[in-house]
């Protein structure tokens, strides 16, 4: 009895494979044309199927399966030209099997299906439809088999020893297994870690060399194990051409969907967790994105639409890119809807950047479908396929360009069980950080790390190149005593969503591989805590769940979120007038500032490393060669001739590096004085060419230099080929 | 013959309390421990057991008895509860005995509080009072003693 059970189920599983493969051969067909091999392949499907259905009995399944082979042999044979109604019919064929099979697995017994309609519309088929025009290729294929003639196919001994010899080759797993000898390898690389650490204390070269050893070989183990669970993404992707096929039909529209890297694998958990998502920005796609053929005729478009889905692999990560070449997100349609949904007032609107806008998308509740349709356009879209990917631990991204299409980024790790971590210290605790969240390491060292967190209405921020980071103190968040010298300050980057914020921990310590675990179920509600793992010493670590961490800590709220960006807005508005400024000690004297922004680097180079090509100076610089200007020329000021020629005498050259146009320049000063960051207020504009105006900086007047303008005259200049002429 | 039954048992101050025989996966010695903040208060931290990672509670503060004195370290009683293993720290681990059924009595007066609602009964023996803790309600903190 047990026995025949698991007949039962690998017939179940194989059957569902083979109509999966047969669906993506019919499609194929029907978009290139009856390629033989395809052909071929399809009527094995239906074969197989027929085979085991006659063994274990269900002549339901056998008849019609057996209905489909027949026609398809016809095909083969050149006998059967391939017309549209075939490929919905056999369409159906797979449709029809598949829900035998279904209620075969849920009864366990014997379907009560009747295919005997379908049946006789295939046989139809296989009548009265003659060869009408016979596909080239298929002529020289029935060359070779000249003798066939009996409309019954026969050939099928050879091909079942084929196919049987192939999948010699592989063998079924079950999925419990599998995860089993995940775990196992989990624990192997935990208490690899801690033998590690104890080689460190020996000094026998035996010993160093096993354990070595034992390290390659987990190592190596781990990424087999993690391999067989991977599966390409095209298990996923296969039933897409079907959907969108359907979904086209019904909604009248003519698409075709281009796959790119379907041989891109991911973890099985992974793959179930992006099934829901992706299908739902596929059928957007399709029923918002694509227009209808007379309005894309009219936008001197194809009239077929085009959805590319492409993933492959980048740093670690899966990139999954679906893009339409449709309509786009009309951005004020996005506006609009927000608007009337009190999402965000108007006043919040007026403030927000296109790019926020779009944002906007995957705000719960939005949808900007101009009728609720059956497939989408419920307002239950963007939001859940964006939940759903961060879950994962993965980002979404969306571009759309009116007119010209939309295009959907999704970026996901490889695999959730065992996964690169940043450790950090705060309160005497070690907590693992997932790398997928980590953007960068800030460390502010002496007065500077006070002076530069700030406090806006109440919320410290660091000011992050320009932008304000607001901070979250690990120690706080937690309610335990941080343990830190009081001048020292390290800042993790991280990413919550589509927002940044800060953590500042005691100490930051290193990364490693960590296996994640579950925490026990009087835990489980804490939800800062992503899980537990066991460090190289032995001892637990908690994950930090950064998006609950973020949360608990207010910084990605709804609310706060706006309160944030009314602040930013605030601040930036503060900032036009207070920002970072570089002081410079001018020729002759003067004091000249730039600000900080423009400045890529500080360098300094010895006056040996300065070459010459033409009329420039020149230095190699990180593998390329970075043009030196002089400030002096950049202001074309005679007067400060003598100055740039004491300058180029010194043995050390102060240079600030800025990008002009793409590429690196460097600006030779006098000497770098300061960086500040001040209030600016333009006493006097336009004194001379290059400068701004000037203004009094920590209480002397200094020039601000207008980096742009005069870099733009020593462009024109350069074209004059002289341009030490014009001085 | 009535039912004899096997206990675990350990020690908390004065009093003497056993756990069913068949619901302790292991004792062991006192493991390094890391703390887990935001947690309830009854959590002391969490312990590898193997690589396993278990959630271990002060039984002290649980039956709500006063923080141990001295500096002597706290056993693991890890006990089986639903899917998951939780340890009980407890300060000194007592033998196995075997008890009468028939020698079940409710719970001392001596024992007040909550601690009292952790408790199924007692057993008399020869020359003390063996407390029978219910390990079900024991487990059950995870909602209102957060602290």
């Amino acid at each position: 009895m047990a026995q025949l059970n698991e007949a039962l189920r690998e017939f179940l599983d194989e059957g569902t494979e083979l109509l999966d493969q047969a669906e993506q051969d019919l499609l194929a067909i029907e978009k290139g044309g009856a390629e033989p091999a395809t052909v071929d392949s399809l009527f094995r499907c239906f074969h197989s199927i027929k085979g085991s259905a006659g063994l274990l009995g269900f002549p339901e399944v056998q008849h019609l399966t057996h209905a489909a082979e027949n026609v398809l042999g016809r095909i083969r044979d050149g006998k059967l030209a391939v017309a549209s109604e075939i490929i919905s019919s056999l369409l159906r064929v797979v449709d029809a099997v598949r829900k035998m099979l279904a209620s075969i697995l849920n009864t366990g017994g014997a379907s009560d299906h009747h295919p005997e309609a379908l049946i006789e519309r295939l046989e139809k088929l296989l009548l009265g439809g003659p060869p009408s025009v016979q596909p080239a290729k298929r002529k020289e294929a029935s060359a070779s088999t000249p003798a066939s003639t009996s409309t019954t196919p026969e050939p099928e001994p050879a091909q079942d020893a084929s196919s049987s010899a192939n999948t010699s080759s592989s063998i079924r797993v079950g999925v419990v297994q599998l995860e089993r000898l995940m775990n196992l390898v989990g624990e192997l690389v935990l208490t690899r870690n801690q033998l590690l650490q104890f080689t460190l204390s020996h000094e026998d070269p035996a010993f160093l060399t096993t354990s070595q050893r034992l390290n390659l070989i987990t190592t190596e183990l781990q990424e087999a194990v993690m391999k067989a669970r991977l599966q390409p993404i095209n298990n996923v992707w296969a039933k897409f051409p079907r959907m969108v096929h359907d979904l086209a039909q019904q909604t009248g529209k003519q698409v075709r969907v281009e796959m790119e890297g379907r041989e891109t694998e991911l973890d099985r958990t992974i793959m179930e967790a992006i099934k829901d998502p992706l299908t739902h920005v596929l059928r957007n796609a399709v029923d918002h994105g694509i227009e209808s053929p007379e309005r894309r005729r009219t936008a001197g478009k194809p009239e077929e639409g085009r959805i590319d889905l492409r993933a492959f692999h980048e740093g670690g990560q899966v990139i999954i890119e679906v893009s339409d070449d449709g309509a786009g997100i009309d951005i004020d349609r996005v506006r609009q809807r927000s608007l009337e949904k009190g999402i965000v007032t108007a006043e919040q609107l007026a403030r927000m950047s296109e790019r926020e806008v779009m944002a906007l998308i995957f705000a719960p509740g939005l949808s900007t479908a101009e009728q609720v349709t059956d497939i989408s356009g419920r307002g239950v879209g963007m939001d859940v396929v964006r939940t759903n990917v961060e879950k994962i631990g993965g980002t979404v991204d969306l571009q759309s360009r009116p007119g010209q299409g939309t295009n959907l980024k999704i970026k996901i790790p490889l695999t959730l069980a065992i996964i690169p971590a940043l450790i950090v210290t705060t309160g005497g605790d070690r907590y693992a950080i997932p790398q997928v969240s980590l953007l960068e390491l800030v460390r502010l060292e002496g007065a500077q790390a006070q002076a530069q967190i700030e406090s806006i209405q109440g919320v410290p921020v660091y000011r992050l190149r320009g932008n304000l980071l607001p901070l979250v103190f690990l120690s706080r968040e937690l309610r335990v005593d941080a343990q830190t010298a009081a001048d020292l300050t390290n800042i993790v980057v991280l990413q919550a969503g589509d927002r940044q914020f800060g953590l500042v921990v005691d100490q930051v310590n290193d990364t490693e591989e960590i296996v994640v675990k579950p925490l026990g179920k009087h835990l489980k509600g804490i939800r800062v805590f992503a899980g537990a793992t066991i460090l190289g010493d032995g001892r637990v670590a908690l994950i930090l769940d950064v998006f609950g961490l973020a949360q608990r800590a207010n910084v990605v709220a709804e609310s706060h979120d706006r309160a944030m960006n009314e602040r930013v807005a605030h601040a930036q508005a503060e900032d036009q007038s207070r920002q970072s400024w570089l002081l410079l000690r001018a020729p002759n004297d003067g004091r000249m500032a730039i600000p900080l922004s423009l400045v890529s680097r500080l360098e300094e180079f010895p006056r040996s490393a300065v070459e010459r090509t033409g009329t420039r100076d020149v230095v190699q610089y990180r593998g390329k060669i970075l043009p030196l200007l002089d400030l002096s020329r950049l202001l074309a000021d005679p007067r400060s001739a003598q100055d740039a020629q004491a300058a180029t005498d010194r043995e050390t050259l102060q240079v600030v590096v800025f990008s002009h146009q793409g590429s690196d320049i460097g600006l030779r000063v006098e000497q770098i004085l300061d960086v500040v960051q001040e209030k600016v207020t333009l006493q006097q504009t336009e004194s001379r060419p290059g400068v701004l105006g000037t203004a009094v900086i920590q209480g002397r007047v200094t020039e601000l230099l207008n980096l742009q303008s005069a870099l733009r005259a020593l462009d024109r200049a350069a074209v004059s080929a002289q341009p030490k002429g014009n001085a | 013959m009535s039912g004899r039954l096997q206990f675990c048992t350990f020690f908390l101050g004065n009093y003497f309390l056993g756990v069913e025989v068949e619901r302790i996966q292991e004792v062991i010695r006192y493991q390094a421990m890391t703390r887990v903040p935001l947690a309830p208060g009854v959590v002391r931290g969490l312990i590898n057991l193997r690589g396993q990672i278990v959630t271990a509670v002060d039984l002290r503060r649980r039956l709500e008895l006063p923080e141990k004195s001295g500096d002597a370290l706290p056993m693991n009683v890890v006990v089986r509860h639903e899917d998951a293993v939780v340890s009980l720290l407890v300060d000194e681990i007592g033998d196995v005995i075997e008890v009468d059924e028939d020698s079940f009595e409710p719970p001392p007066d001596t024992l007040q509080g909550s601690a009292r609602e952790l408790v199924r009964g007692s057993y008399k023996l020869k020359d003390r009072l063996l407390i029978a803790l219910d390990t079900d309600r024991v487990m059950c903190f995870a909602d209102g003693h957060s602290t």
